[in-house]
């Protein structure tokens, strides 16, 4: 077995990691016998105490549905629900709270954006831009969309290195394209999008801009205004949140032009048997009880965020994953997917020879590693490097150069075990 | 018990049956596109018996051991016996706990076996 050196770089970035670490209770689980090592958080990432109290706390003392009851419990459960909603608004620096629509997740986002402003605004031949390496989340309710109504969707190259190749970016964005929806950051190659030079291109032909915030919302700075999206999708459990909770953010004229996504209680200003009228923003698009305690756990986890502060997180987590990209590069038959440290954010998504990347995360679980193995609900770009599947390593703030140097360990534990 | 026990990597290294047969009566093909899954299983049948058996694709080790090992156990075989077999036969095959995640892998061998053997009757004349 090749040695592993246990070289740990002292992380240049003040994030007190131990006190971090310490506010997650489930980091303290072992699995089969060993410390967790928690390197999924790309697909859900853990819940710090201060989330599972404001939970706790809702349940326990303001339960009550919203925008109903003159009573009480109602009147408090209505201010701190719409009180996290100003609190995500101020996290992504929207102009205001009406802007934030509660969804289940980014894909539902997605989704509303596709049935709503979709099937209002476009028409047969118009044209949507998108990129290949989307999450299925942001191409098949657009393959969905086209094939009803006629469209033609059309995608960006895509360099070896796993970046967007812009040349011909005015080429693709024509006068026929009506929206260009790409990603952030993608959560197989990890790229980091230059998402206001895309925005501006898109808009030069007026196109307008949704971006999928699920990978790149929860670590980075973000301000909506500032790049001047016209969309962005992102999910609650991705970014210390609880599961149920997500956001579309749209500019307000355009989301005041669009009709309802789905019809119901809550979304509605008058009901008459035969017609009615609809609610403002941002309820219009919030048909039925909404996640009521997660929306409030959801503004729990900004708290923390900010209070740890996104440029940090994003700070730290490049370095992180420098580290450990030079670390896994040490591992013989190991090929990562994706561009340079310095053009990701943190993931790194990878093959190892043959050996089938289930097997990986099998044996790495024994070890009490937590990795992803599959095609990560992005297919497409796995189609194009011509391979069916990889294992993937994702970071948070809670990460550790240790725990890299855990997953380089058990990578070379499993070529040993693996290797014909 | 441990995923992949001795056995299991042994078929897994060295998988038995892997490879084409000259003249199969039956090939039948089959994927799990979840993880990439692939195999193409070839059978040989006199009077309703399985004659010889060759596998081909690519796959995990649980889903190779599992192919490999069952293309060692339905050897001999008569159709009829096959299409009564279930899960729990590949599972006491493997002789492993394979958990719900995993179970789609060990199964892929098994769900191409049926779809060939239940195309067939009894006596490996190709069903009406």
């Amino acid at each position: 077995m090749a040695q592993t050196t246990t070289l740990v770089p002292t992380m240049a970035v003040g994030l007190d990691i131990d006190a971090i670490r310490a506010d997650f209770p489930i980091l303290q689980r072992r699995i089969h016998d060993q410390p967790l090592v928690f390197l999924d958080s790309g697909a859900s990432s853990q819940k710090p105490r201060q989330v599972i109290e404001a939970l706790d706390r809702y349940y326990e003392t303001t339960n009550a549905n919203v925008h109903r009851g003159a009573y009480t419990l109602s009147e408090e459960a209505t201010a701190q629900y719409e009180g996290a909603r100003a609190r995500v608004a101020s996290f992504i620096n929207a102009c205001c709270p009406k802007e934030v629509i509660w969804t289940r997740n980014a894909t539902e986002a997605i989704n509303l954006v596709a049935y709503s402003w979709g099937r209002a605004n476009l028409h047969r031949g118009d044209h949507i831009l998108l990129t290949p390496m989307e999450h299925h989340s942001n191409i098949v309710p657009w393959q969905m969309l086209a094939g009803q109504m006629g469209l033609e969707l059309d995608f960006m190259p895509i360099a070896p290195d796993g970046t967007l190749v812009l040349d011909n970016l005015d080429r693709l964005l024509t006068p026929r394209t009506r929206l260009f929806a790409f990603t952030a950051m993608s959560n197989v190659l990890g790229t980091i999008n230059p998402v206001k030079e895309l925005t501006a291109a898109a808009h030069r032909v007026g196109a307008l801009a949704l971006v999928d915030g699920a990978q790149y919302v929860p670590h980075a700075p973000i301000d909506v205004q500032a790049l001047d999206i016209d969309f962005l999708a992102f999910s609650g459990h991705k970014m210390l949140g609880p599961t149920g909770i997500g956001v579309l953010w749209g500019k307000r004229e355009i989301l005041n032009s669009m009709p309802p996504f789905m019809g119901g209680g809550d979304m509605i200003r008058e009901v008459h048997l035969r017609h009615s009228t609809w609610n403002e923003l941002p309820w219009k698009f919030e048909a039925g009880t909404q996640a009521i305690a997660q929306a409030i756990g959801l503004a729990a986890a900004v708290d923390y965020l900010e209070n740890v502060g996104m440029a940090a997180i994003h700070r730290y987590e490049s370095q992180l994953t420098g580290y450990a990209m030079e670390r896994l590069s040490e591992v013989e038959g190991l090929r990562m997917l994706g561009p340079s440290a310095d053009k990701r954010g943190g993931l790194v998504a990878f093959t190892l020879g043959d050996i089938h990347p289930h097997d990986i995360a099998a044996m790495l679980d024994t070890m009490g590693i937590a990795v992803r193995a599959g095609h990560h609900c992005a297919q497409p770009i796995h189609e194009h490097f011509g391979i069916p599947a990889s294992a993937r390593a994702s970071f948070y703030l809670y990460n550790t150069p240790a725990e890299v140097d855990a997953l380089v360990a058990g990578l070379h534990k499993v070529v040993e075990m693996f290797a014909f | 018990m441990d995923l992949y026990r001795d056995e299991i990597l042994d078929h897994y290294k060295h998988p038995r049956h892997f490879g084409h047969l000259d003249r199969p009566s039956l090939t039948f093909h089959d994927t799990n596109p979840f993880c990439g899954d692939e195999i193409t299983l070839e059978l040989q049948i006199e009077d309703g018996v399985i004659k010889d058996v060759a596998f081909t694709g690519h796959g995990c080790a649980i889903s190779r051991a599992a192919a490999s090992m069952m293309s060692e156990a339905i050897l001999g075989k008569r159709l009829d016996e096959l299409k009564g077999w279930n899960k729990e036969d590949i599972i006491d095959l493997l002789g492993i706990e394979v958990g719900p995640v995993r179970m789609k892998c060990a199964l892929l061998p098994l769900k191409a076996l049926k779809a060939a053997v239940w195309g067939l009757a009894d006596d490996g004349e190709a069903a009406a």
